[in-house]
């Protein structure tokens, strides 16, 4: 890459992330739901399912505190699918065939798009934080701990992002992102998500629960509401989410290569 | 200095899996400010040559240079040098016409304050100054159509690569089109190759025409010289009273041999020697006492060359090509 390439990097990733959020403020759809639906959902299993806070073991009188870990998770699984659904559009479109044309860099193309991911991980993780306090819940460990609940929101947020990407770059339609949600559901629903791991009776629910990522990234957020300082948990949470960003940019800069074929 | 604005293309092949050849051993030549008309039908290997030219795809063997640069060793010098307007519009239906300006200006080096004057001037040449805070949503297919070739010539390409660009337009928008690229060859001396599946769109804008066919180039030449070569001129006349059609047909016999008219109810000759013979022409049919209606000379049309060429009809010779995602990406940017 030549010198001047690479001062004008910041230019193209700033001018490609504008674009992304612009994307998105103007796709109300893209705005609202993903940041109503998980709201709702947490409102409709706070009120139905409270009962299993009397639960022997359960591991705090309150389902909404329990609870609050999982907007945060489908806010993250909405803003990939999103996310990979425009680069997707980009791909069949002909669009990234236009911006391959220009002297844009590879990886200002992914900073770019992940600019917007991260820009969804913000605003939803915030607006979920602040409907969670405002409807009751606390955080065990304070302000501080919320600082860091956002961070790590944030950084699972980014992670799915990274996956959504990979997706979008490796197949190149929007139908193939979209098949991949039901998945991502399951894989929220196979994990701790809802119920504690140790309360869980199903033996395989629990096996797969137990090998599911997505356990532990609840868990770590879920510690910082419910159960205090928990250094384990966090690792664990920030851990995976990082290796997880590492090994998905990994995959989508060698798809993007495929994918922008330029000599 | 001057700059190259020539393409120079030898041998070139370019092979998909399962050994499909779209492009089969290509020779041609363009010259600095010269419009190249690239004829054929659907899949005949008119895009994979475009993609191949402007660096989308590299070759499988053979050698290109664009502007002086080899496509497969000197990309980005290439891509710096040319325009590109695909044949599928490539714009983000989310972004007005005049983001896609600036965003396109920014990731071509412009400078911030050129980009924006420098963007409102091309809205304005190809006619969408009203529309530059529209979304490209809003857009017509001819809207969207001038953005992208405004798109391609932000950076001032010294050859623009046009890949069908008129191909879904009404006659008005195509019109305009041509003018705006013979200007841009004549004005500003870029040097134009474009695909068309239109013979009338080669034969008014193309200096020098090359007909593709299955992965080759079975004829090139100036689109007169190419009409020259394989057909000669017809004469079709009505006569007044639909009885004396015998009695012309019988005095055109000498000059030619009668084809399929292209009216019912007229006769059509095909001159052996050319438009020279119609004034004996008139006076054959004077001494036959044939009067007549509506006389008409029609000159070879490049559809003409490419049945000879091929012994196929240009209209209609689609072949199998793989399947492009032509509908999906309509659908994407609908």
């Amino acid at each position: 890459m030549t010198a001047l390439a690479h001062s004008a990097l910041p230019s193209q990733v700033g001018l490609l992330a504008g674009r992304a959020i612009r994307r998105i403020l103007r796709q109300p759809a893209q705005l609202v739901f993903p940041i109503l639906f998980p709201l709702i959902l947490l409102a409709v299993n706070t009120s139905g399912l409270d009962a299993a806070t009397q639960l022997p073991g359960f591991p705090t009188a309150s389902y909404l505190d329990f609870a609050l870990a999982i907007p945060f998770m489908q806010g993250a699984l909405f803003a990939a699918l999103n996310g990979g659904q425009d680069l997707a559009r980009d791909i069949q479109g002909g669009f990234l065939d236009r911006l391959a044309m220009t002297p844009m860099s590879g990886a200002a193309l992914l900073a770019g798009q992940l600019g917007g991911a991260l820009f969804m991980g913000v605003i939803s993780a915030v607006l979920y934080l602040a409907v969670g306090v405002a409807f009751g819940a606390g955080i065990a460990t304070g302000v501080a701990g919320a600082l860091v609940l956002l961070a790590l929101a944030i950084v699972i947020s980014f992670a799915f992002a990274c996956f959504g990407t990979f997706v979008a770059l490796r197949a190149g339609t929007g139908e193939a992102v979209q098949g991949f949600f039901p998945l991502f559901f399951v894989l929220l629903f196979l994990s701790s998500a809802f119920f504690p791991r140790d309360l869980i009776e199903q033996d395989w629910f629990a096996i797969v629960a137990t090998y599911n990522p997505v356990s532990y990234m609840v868990e770590g957020i879920r510690s910082l509401v419910i159960a205090g300082w928990d250094g384990q948990a966090l690792a664990q949470a920030f851990g995976i989410s990082a290796i997880a960003i590492v090994a998905f940019l990994a995959l989508s800069a060698r798809a993007l290569r495929t994918r922008l074929v330029r000599t | 200095m001057t700059e190259e604005r020539g393409i120079d293309v030898q041998g070139l092949v370019r092979e998909f899996k399962g050994g499909v050849r779209a492009v089969d051993g290509i020779d041609l030549r363009v010259a600095a400010g010269e419009i190249y008309g690239f004829l054929g039908p659907n899949g005949a290997g008119k895009s994979t040559t475009v993609k191949v030219l402007t660096t989308l795809l590299p070759p499988t063997t053979g050698r290109a240079t664009v502007a002086g640069y080899d496509v497969a060793k000197q990309g980005a010098k290439v891509r710096a040098a040319i325009g590109v307007a695909l044949q599928d519009v490539a714009l983000d239906p989310m972004l007005t016409g005049s983001e896609h300006m600036r965003l396109q200006g920014g990731l071509q080096g412009i400078p911030r304050a050129e980009r924006g004057r420098r963007g409102d001037e091309l809205l304005e040449r190809v006619g969408l100054s009203d529309a530059a805070d529209r979304k490209a949503s809003t857009y017509s297919g001819g809207m969207k159509r001038r953005l992208d070739l405004a798109l391609a010539l932000l950076h001032k390409p010294r050859i623009l690569f046009l890949d069908e660009p008129t191909t879904g337009l009404d006659v008005q928008s195509r019109t305009a089109l041509w003018e705006e690229v013979a200007r841009l060859a004549r004005e500003e001396g870029t040097t134009v190759f474009l695909t068309t599946q239109y013979l009338e769109e080669a034969d008014v804008l193309a200096n020098r025409v090359g007909i593709i066919d299955r992965g080759t180039i079975v004829a090139e030449g100036t689109p007169a010289a190419l009409k020259a070569q394989v057909a000669k001129p017809t004469v079709e006349l009505v006569p007044r009273d639909g009885g004396e059609c015998a009695a012309a047909s019988a005095a055109l016999a000498p000059f030619g041999e009668a084809v399929a008219p292209r009216t019912a109810g007229s006769i059509a000759v095909r001159l052996d020697s050319g438009a020279d013979q119609l004034a004996d022409i008139v006076r054959a049919l004077d001494q036959a006492n044939v009067a007549v209606m509506n006389l008409a000379l029609h000159e070879p049309t490049l559809d003409d060359v490419f049945l000879a060429k091929t012994g196929r009809s240009l209209e209609g010779a689609a072949q199998e090509a793989p399947p492009e995602p032509a509908a999906e990406r309509e659908r994407a940017l609908a």
